[in-house]
């Protein structure tokens, strides 16, 4: 137990300095891609709420294909292929050799596209939840498309859509993973260099175990605090 | 190499991992399909255990696929106990472990799935089946089971679909399965759109399979719901 704590600790010899380092760049990473998610979702959901066929259509291979293809894949597109495009076009402005694509950046976008499908469709849900005789009321007042989207229909979409927010949060908490593998140095990756780099890989492991649980846990009830926050002007039955 | 060509030879390499995908979401889905069951029936039945199979499903849902992977494949071998055991000759071995870490992260998911169908099975129909004198796994067998099981299906055909992209994650652990030859094919040639495309394709045909397998197997076990044929 003191070998544990010697070694993921902040002692001399502790990688605590490391890991907590690793944990903050978990955090931004998956709010980062959360946030593109989040604009991804409303452009989804916008797309498939739609009058125009083709922005339906659009919107419908969005997310088929987003949820159909494992995240791994997404990441390798984003990294290698950011990589691909900045090289040849590197090569047009007569610069030679090979250009790497930010792993933050590649990593966000990758996990944020992918989570963006999850909201489309939680956004998507909670419009449908708002009751018609809403929006009917806000348009006999005269309202406009725009005003009416700023005061009833986004702040209706938001309760609404808010558990649904919270999975899709949380999964793209634990995705955040699979960016390891551009190098980034998030939770994983740095346990994960922590345990070839000493011969204790287990206890590695499961302190990336524990943390990654805690991140879940307190984020997991943020958002319930956020609901019942959002609810509170709810009738409750 | 011309594009067209490029992509054939992507697709023929590509498709030679197909049968190693499936079997890994085969093998792991009737593993932890079979775990989850028995997970929800504890959970259902005896309370001791419903805290243990509470803890089980936050601990595997809390935390990352690839993490799990890595704690039963790089993590056990830190223990001589492990490493003598029985069990080593399967823990040293890459896909054993996938197998492993792919069981019991849908073991968890699914058992929330499953206890779910557990709760709507109707009071009544089990009221009725007591009267008739059954109990205990008679019960269920006959009763609970059934009812519960296809009222979870539509949800577990998502999580199968789920684990069809997370047996991608077993290429990390060196398993050549489509993602494994896909980064394999962009690191050798750095076409990244191309390999992506082509993966991508194969996933969403085998996902569309499954979906449409699950949607049959519902029509099938609903009888009751189809419209009556003169």
């Amino acid at each position: 137990m003191r070998t544990f704590f010697a070694l993921v600790g902040f002692g001399p010899t502790g990688w605590g300095w490391q890991l907590l380092l690793a944990t903050w760049m978990t955090l931004s990473v998956s709010a980062a891609a959360f946030a593109i998610g989040l604009v991804c979702g409303v452009a989804g959901a916008w797309a498939k709420l739609s009058h125009s066929p083709a922005a339906r259509r659009a919107g419908d291979v969005y997310t088929t294909v987003l949820r159909g293809i494992p995240d791994l894949l997404v990441v390798y597109l984003f990294y290698f292929g950011g990589s691909q495009v900045l090289t040849s076009g590197a090569r047009l402005f007569g610069q030679s050799g090979f250009f790497g694509f930010n792993s933050f950046m590649a990593g966000a976008l990758a996990i944020g596209i992918v989570s963006g499908a999850y909201q489309t469709e939680a956004i998507r849900g909670a419009y449908y939840a708002i009751p018609r005789g809403e929006i009917e009321a806000a348009r006999a007042v005269g309202m406009p498309g725009f005003l009416m989207l700023r005061r009833i229909i986004a702040p209706r979409v938001l309760r609404f859509a808010l558990p649904a927010m919270g999975n899709v949060w949380q999964s793209a908490l634990k995705d955040s993973a699979l960016i390891s593998v551009t190098g980034l140095a998030e939770i994983l990756r740095e346990i994960h260099i922590g345990a070839g780099s000493t011969s204790r890989p287990f206890d590695f492991y499961i302190t990336g175990f524990i943390l990654y649980l805690v991140l879940t846990t307190i984020s997991g009830a943020g958002f319930r605090g956020a609901e019942s926050w959002t609810l509170r002007s709810e009738r409750r039955a | 190499m011309n594009e067209l060509s490029f992509i054939a030879d992507t697709m023929r390499q590509l498709l030679t991992g197909v049968p190693l995908t499936l079997e890994l979401t085969l093998i792991s889905v009737g593993v932890g399909g079979a775990l989850a069951i028995i997970l929800s029936v504890l959970r259902a039945s005896f309370t001791p255990f419903a805290w243990f199979v509470r803890l089980y499903v936050f601990a595997l849902r809390g935390t990352p696929l690839l993490l799990q992977m890595f704690l039963i494949y790089y993590g056990l071998g830190q223990f001589d106990a492990v490493q003598r055991s029985f069990l080593w000759p399967f823990l040293r071995q890459p896909y054993w472990c996938a197998i492993l870490a792919l069981s019991l992260n849908t073991a968890a998911y699914g058992s929330e799935i499953i206890r779910g169908g557990l709760q709507s099975v109707p009071a009544g129909s089990i009221e009725s089946a007591r009267v008739c004198g059954m109990s205990g796994l008679l019960l269920y067998r006959r009763v609970i089971l059934p009812l519960a099981l296809r009222q979870a299906l539509p949800a577990y055909g998502s999580e199968v679909i789920a684990m069809v992209k997370s047996t991608s994650l077993a290429s990390i652990v060196t398993l050549m399965e489509i993602s494994g030859i896909a980064y394999a094919i962009i690191s050798e040639t750095y076409r990244a759109l191309e390999v992506f495309l082509c993966a991508g394709l194969i996933y969403l045909a085998i996902n569309f399979v499954l979906t449409r397998a699950v949607a049959g197997l519902e029509i099938w076990l609903s009888p009751h719901l189809r419209p009556a044929t003169s």
